[in-house]
């Protein structure tokens, strides 16, 4: 009797760990499929905005004692300026946009941006507090950290926002329109380049909002933009491409997976899991499991 | 000054060294329903993508109510005041009929982009205002009953039908319409030929592109016939139809 007890204590810990992780994928991916409904290309530098606002919001916090109300507002401004940047200085003015070209510079600017943050904020891993306190609360006999409760309302708000941004507002509207057939919006007067650098706006405010609430957790470094972008990515794939909601189902759904091959297997194997998931993905079903192969024929890769 | 609202002046685009439209002058008469027809591969819809912004000429001019469109993007042209349809249907498919009028109608709402996405939708009308005059535009062309159906779902006829009333929805001075009959039945056909003449009572002046014969002849005021990228003839339905190199074209010399 005890020992069902514990198993389910166990799989409910690892659970809670695992949507937690997860709900930051999903954030990742969220942002990977806003530019890609844009521009149809895979922003490597995903990654790295989520870096950069978790390592502002611990400058902010920690070294200038800001309020974690007004560091959070100030650090998503700052990171969506870096994204702002980042279209308008490299995406926007290369003459000949091809998918391969612009996924390259993406690559150049997440390397930059790596660096610059391993200037700026040095090579350590930084630590930064609880949005409110660390003391642990008890769920059904497992523990979970307000920290974690944080997350998951913020991944709820995003999604509803999201939701709402792109169903009722007339710029979300736009830009919906400019994903799906980019032509057709030109002449109803959308004005394309402007709707890209809003999607690189939006991806980096996602970016960083997971960037802020995770790093009390995880502790931020300059590096971990890669491995957080990859899983991503992963989410992005398995959701099926440019589907937002999908990715939210399949980063919660990763980052379980994650938890669990973590718990029951070892946890050496957490970061091979998310990929093996992906390259299966990719192998199998490319347009993701909640994605249309229809849709999928339609893109560019 | 002429009561033109679209002059072409020597207008040519190369590809290459392929030449698509070559020192072609045409005036549109403001006002009017003009046609453009001529074989397959003549240029027509070249030089509709010229006037829209989606292909610069390689030399000319394009002058819209006297504004030179050379090097100006679709979106401004849009904002000018020149719609478009396109050869084949160009909707958002995923987007609801309404929403697809809509994206159209944000042109002409007065907010701005960046002050519509700052605040929160229910501190402000715009998004109302739009659905509204998206409903009427809906109600114009009979599509009410389609409005929050999957514009992707809909029959050809009403694609068309649908794709048109976006273009009218930016409220365009000039509207291209490019094969607007092509693949409707008999019956659409028709409806379609009124529509267009309605849109003309509208003051807007209609450039067709058209291969029905019979629609153009019933419904233009003026044709332009094109060939290889010239224009080979101009005039009203009837002195088309009599005049001899159009005759040469259309059968083969």
């Amino acid at each position: 009797m005890n020992h069902t007890d514990g198993t389910f204590i166990d799989v409910l810990q690892f659970l809670i760990l695992g949507i937690q992780r997860g709900s930051i994928y999903a954030m990742v991916a969220m942002g990977f499929n806003m530019i890609y409904n844009a521009t149809g290309i895979i922003n490597f530098a995903q990654g790295e905005f989520v870096v950069l606002g978790g390592l502002m919001m611990v400058t902010l916090t920690m070294a200038f004692n800001l309020s974690i109300v007004f560091s959070f507002i100030l650090t998503v401004l700052f990171v969506i300026v870096v994204g702002i940047l980042m279209e308008r200085l490299t995406i926007n003015p290369v003459k000949h946009p091809t998918v391969l070209r612009l996924i390259i510079i993406t690559i150049a600017v997440s390397i930059i941006i790596k660096g610059v943050a391993m200037c700026f904020w040095g090579k350590g891993s930084h630590y930064m507090r609880h949005f409110s306190g660390t003391a642990p609360l008890e769920f059904f006999g497992a523990t979970i950290l307000p920290q974690t409760l944080w997350i998951f309302a913020i991944l709820f708000f995003v999604v509803i926002a999201y939701i709402i941004f792109f169903n009722y507002t007339m710029t979300g509207k736009c830009m919906r329109a400019c994903a799906i057939n980019r032509d057709a919006a030109r002449l109803a007067g959308i004005n394309d380049r402007k709707m890209v650098m809003l999607s690189f706006a939006l991806s980096a405010g996602i970016g960083a909002i997971a960037g802020i609430i995770i790093t009390p957790i995880i502790q931020m470094d300059y590096a971990r933009g890669a491995m957080l972008g990859l899983k991503g990515f992963g989410a992005a794939v398995l959701g099926g491409l440019g589907n937002s909601m999908g990715a939210v189902v399949a980063g919660v759904l990763l980052g379980v997976l994650e938890a669990l091959g973590a718990g029951y297997i070892s946890s050496h194997y957490m970061d091979a899991i998310a990929l093996v998931i992906l390259l299966f993905v990719l192998f199998i079903r490319p347009s993701g499991i909640l994605g249309s192969s229809e849709a999928m024929r339609l893109k560019e890769f | 000054m002429s009561n033109s609202i679209l002059e072409l002046q020597l207008l040519r685009k190369n590809f290459g060294g392929v030449v698509a439209v070559s020192d072609l002058s045409l005036d549109i008469e403001k006002g009017s329903i003009t046609s453009l027809i001529g074989p397959n591969g003549a240029g027509k819809t070249t030089i509709f993508n010229l006037v829209t912004g989606f292909l610069h000429p390689s030399s000319g001019h394009i002058r819209f109510a006297g504004r030179v469109l050379n090097k100006i993007k679709p979106h401004t042209i849009a904002a000018i005041g020149i719609g478009r349809t396109f050869q084949n249907v160009q909707i958002f498919p995923k987007m609801s009929v309404i929403e697809n009028i809509m994206v159209g109608r944000h042109l002409r709402s007065r907010a701005g982009i960046f002050y519509s996405s700052i605040l929160p939708p229910f501190l402000r009308n715009e998004e109302k205002l739009i659905r509204a005059a998206a409903e009427k535009q809906l109600t114009f062309l009979e599509l009410e009953q389609y409005a929050h159906v999957p514009a992707g779902g809909l029959p050809l006829g009403n694609q068309r039908m649908l794709e048109i009333a976006r273009a009218l929805a930016i409220e365009p001075k000039l509207l291209l319409l490019d094969e607007p009959a092509s693949g409707l039945n008999a019956r659409e056909t028709i409806a379609m030929g009124e529509l267009i003449e309605k849109i003309k009572q509208m003051n807007i002046t209609v450039l067709l592109v058209e291969h029905d014969m019979e629609l153009v002849m019933d419904i233009s005021d003026h044709v332009a016939v094109i060939n290889f990228g010239r224009l080979i003839a101009e005039g009203s339905p009837a002195e088309i139809q009599e005049n001899d190199d159009v005759i040469a074209a259309y059968l083969g010399e």
